[in-house]
């Protein structure tokens, strides 16, 4: 009776934006008050967002789940004997059962709500460190060609192979190489790259250590926006623990292999999370884009090749080699292999993070999942992929989540981020919103982002105002759209028209045009 | 500030004076002796502007303009570049906030439950626009592209600490806590 019972109370932002350090500080007082010994473990957040703060309690059984919880709710979850699984309004039974993460496939996020995001032994325990271990045995090329045949993506939201884009590097001679860790998650909507940092950080630098391996870098730099404060300290921590550890460093479990890296911290700018404009920020510059050829791959940070991906993307390679490509490459459809972590978001009952194989559909997401608009009112549109992703009508919410699939009807999944928006949604509004967001954001080097955007939302206000001329306004607006497509340096001002266009497109009724106006766009 | 006019307009440390002109400059002014002790700590990492940078903001509370110069000086860069590093990015400031920072997200996610209502809300509860501090320079009103709270929307941060599912009410309370800390 005496052995402590073990509770975890989420330390992942989404809990302590909810109170969860209050409920942490209520449960201790109320053990203490009570006599009954408890462990409290600050584990990352299980991704059932509506749930935060969820507390789970260990029993035999298993841990028992219970939230939202608030403060005021610990004394009577004692009452009911929740120490031992007792029965509560706020209770959901075993954790793994709820079906909301029973009917996920979590690979990347296998760990994370967990275990205690820096506790090194837990990690070891659920099979961390295993990939790293595999890719310490095999060569250069070895490791690269397990990357490549698992078909894994960049989960940043260009979807490029990272196999080919770590064979580029790999193949490029060069004193030093990079690896850069793209974490300036700045898309509306998505929070995937969040949760893992704060969740489990070290997968994340396993994955930065082999992709060392494979390419021949030394060094590593994630590039975390600012305003992620809670991130920054868990990755500092984790490296910190991880060098004294032995597995960072110079020589890295003792095999005599050298990777070690650091975390850099963004100041506000959106466009950073383009990936040229990143490396520029890294060099201490203004965080201007780069005009491509040259790739990163072969002239990065510095100059030097480098491997620049998302925190995704380098969190599935210790699974990809821990368990082979074969196993994550059979999950998912087509060419969209493994999984994603999609992220449902805005007005949905049920918002959260559920890591599944590619091919399911957006209804499936926002009814079985998310169980429909928060609000109560019907859901109308749902951008998918970020400030940068199309609006998607109804119509469309039963076309398979793959990357081609959508690429057909003009979307995007991008990171997997998807923001649902109930019959209130003003769609002329939205759209310019987009237009808007691209002038706040745009770093000014090309014309058509930093001028196209600040004519798209005079045009949209015109539009909007009404008139005789609006249909030649919506000609206007649709003609600027094809500029900054394909006039731009890079996506903020190449892919702004898309929520713009799919708005026009879906929604004409909200412009004041006729649906038959809209021309179907060359893909 | 405290410069000489005549060092101004040269292009480099040495024709400025160089290590002699900034220890005139840091005995003169604190800001720039921390700029000048923050700089010297980090000059060797490679792209150290914005780490420089960070450091500056953290004890300053902002980036003050007489400090830039120490800063190009230390990195061997132009002020313009310095400059035009700082107001590149939105979190880095040259002058000092209000005592407390409340960042509103105003993108989709928090647009699709009332995140603009909650905008007009404590625009018109502290009299001052985005950008802006109150009269009385205790809050400085922010707007924020995404804290990452997007199921939990609409989201805030009040000197940093996120808060989710906020409320015109809640907003009131963390503005009431704030101001009485």
């Amino acid at each position: 009776m005496n052995a402590p019972v073990t509770l975890y109370v989420p330390r992942d932002t989404a809990a302590l934006a909810v109170g969860a350090d209050a409920v942490a500080e209520a449960i201790g007082q109320q053990a203490a008050s009570r006599g009954l010994p408890v462990r409290i473990v600050r584990n990352g957040s299980r991704g059932l967002l509506w749930l935060e703060t969820l507390v789970e309690v260990a029993t035999p059984q298993g841990r028992v789940a219970y939230g939202p919880v608030q403060p005021e709710d610990v004394p009577g979850l004692f009452e009911a004997g929740w120490l031992t699984g007792g029965e509560h309004a706020l209770g959901h039974g075993l954790t793994e059962e709820i079906p909301y993460l029973k009917n996920q496939e979590r690979l990347t996020f296998a760990r994370v709500g967990v275990t205690d995001p820096l506790s090194l032994d837990d990690y070891r325990e659920h099979g961390g460190l295993a990939g790293l271990q595999r890719a310490l045995d095999m060569d250069a090329a070895g490791i690269v060609a397990e990357v490549t045949a698992s078909g894994l993506r960049g989960r940043g939201g260009a979807a490029f192979p990272a196999g080919i884009k770590w064979k580029t590097v790999l193949d490029t001679p060069a004193d030093q190489k990079y690896i850069v860790c793209n974490a300036d998650e700045g898309d509306s909507g998505t929070y995937a790259d969040r949760m893992l940092m704060e969740g489990d950080p070290y997968v994340l630098l396993e994955g930065m250590a082999i992709a060392g391996l494979a390419v021949g870098a030394t060094y590593g730099y994630i590039y975390v926006r600012s305003e992620y404060p809670q991130a920054i300290a868990v990755l500092r921590e984790a490296i910190e623990r991880a060098r004294q550890a032995g597995w960072l460093g110079q020589d890295m479990l003792g095999r005599g292999r050298r990777f070690d890296l650091e975390v850099r911290v963004g100041a506000g700018a959106y466009i950073c999370g383009e990936e040229t404009s990143l490396l520029e920020s890294l060099e201490g510059k203004r965080g201007v884009v780069r005009a491509k050829p040259p790739l990163p791959a072969v002239a990065g940070l510095f100059g030097k090749p480098t491997v620049v991906n998302n925190v995704i993307t380098l969190a599935s390679v210790p699974v990809i080699l821990a368990r082979g490509a074969a196993h994550y490459r059979d999950f998912g459809v087509g060419r969209s292999q493994g999984t994603l972590p999609f992220q449902l978001a805005g007005n949905l009952r049920r918002g959260g993070l559920v890591e599944k194989a590619f091919g399911l559909t957006l209804r499936e997401l926002l009814y079985d999942f998310g169980g429909g608009s928060a609000s109560g009112r019907p859901l109308r549109a749902v951008q998918v992929g970020g400030p940068l992703g199309a609006y998607v009508p109804e119509s469309q919410w039963d076309i398979p989540l793959d990357y081609e699939a959508y690429a057909k009807v003009s979307a995007m999944i991008g990171h997997g981020g998807l923001v649902a928006f109930d019959d209130t949604v003003d769609m002329t509004r939205m759209a310019r919103f987009a237009m808007e967001f691209c002038a706040v954001e745009s770093c000014g080097k090309c014309t058509p982002c930093r001028i196209g955007s600040t004519r798209g939302v005079e045009v949209i206000d015109r539009i909007r105002a009404g008139g005789a001329d609006r249909e030649k306004q919506v000609h206007l607006l649709r003609d600027l759209c094809d500029t900054m497509l394909s006039g731009s340096l890079c996506a903020l001002g190449g892919m702004t028209p898309f929520p713009v266009l799919s708005a026009l497109d879906h929604f004409p009724e909200d412009f004041g045009i006729q649906p038959t106006e809209a021309p179907a766009r060359a893909a | 500030m405290s410069r000489p006019p005549t060092s101004d307009l040269a292009s480099t440390a040495g024709a400025r004076g160089g290590e002699q002109a900034l220890s005139t400059a840091a005995a003169s002014d604190p800001a720039i002796a921390t700029a000048a002790r923050i700089a010297a700590e980090y000059r060797d990492l490679p792209g150290a502007l914005l780490p420089i940078l960070h450091a500056i903001q953290a004890e300053l509370g902002c980036i003050p303009p007489a400090t830039v110069q120490t800063v190009a000086e230390t990195l061997n860069l132009s002020r313009a570049e310095v400059h035009g590093v700082i107001t590149f990015y939105p979190h880095f400031r040259s002058a000092p906030a209000g005592r407390h920072v409340v960042e509103i997200c105003r993108a989709e996610s928090c647009q699709a439950m009332g995140g603009e209502r909650l905008a007009e809300h404590a625009r018109s509860r502290l009299s001052c626009d985005f950008h802006g501090t109150t009269a009385d320079g205790g809050v400085t009103l922010e707007p924020v592209y995404c804290l990452g709270l997007c199921a939990q929307s609409p989201a805030v941060a009040v000197d940093g600490r996120a808060h989710a599912r906020m409320t015109p009410e809640k907003l009131d309370r963390l503005l009431a806590q704030a101001q009485a800390a």
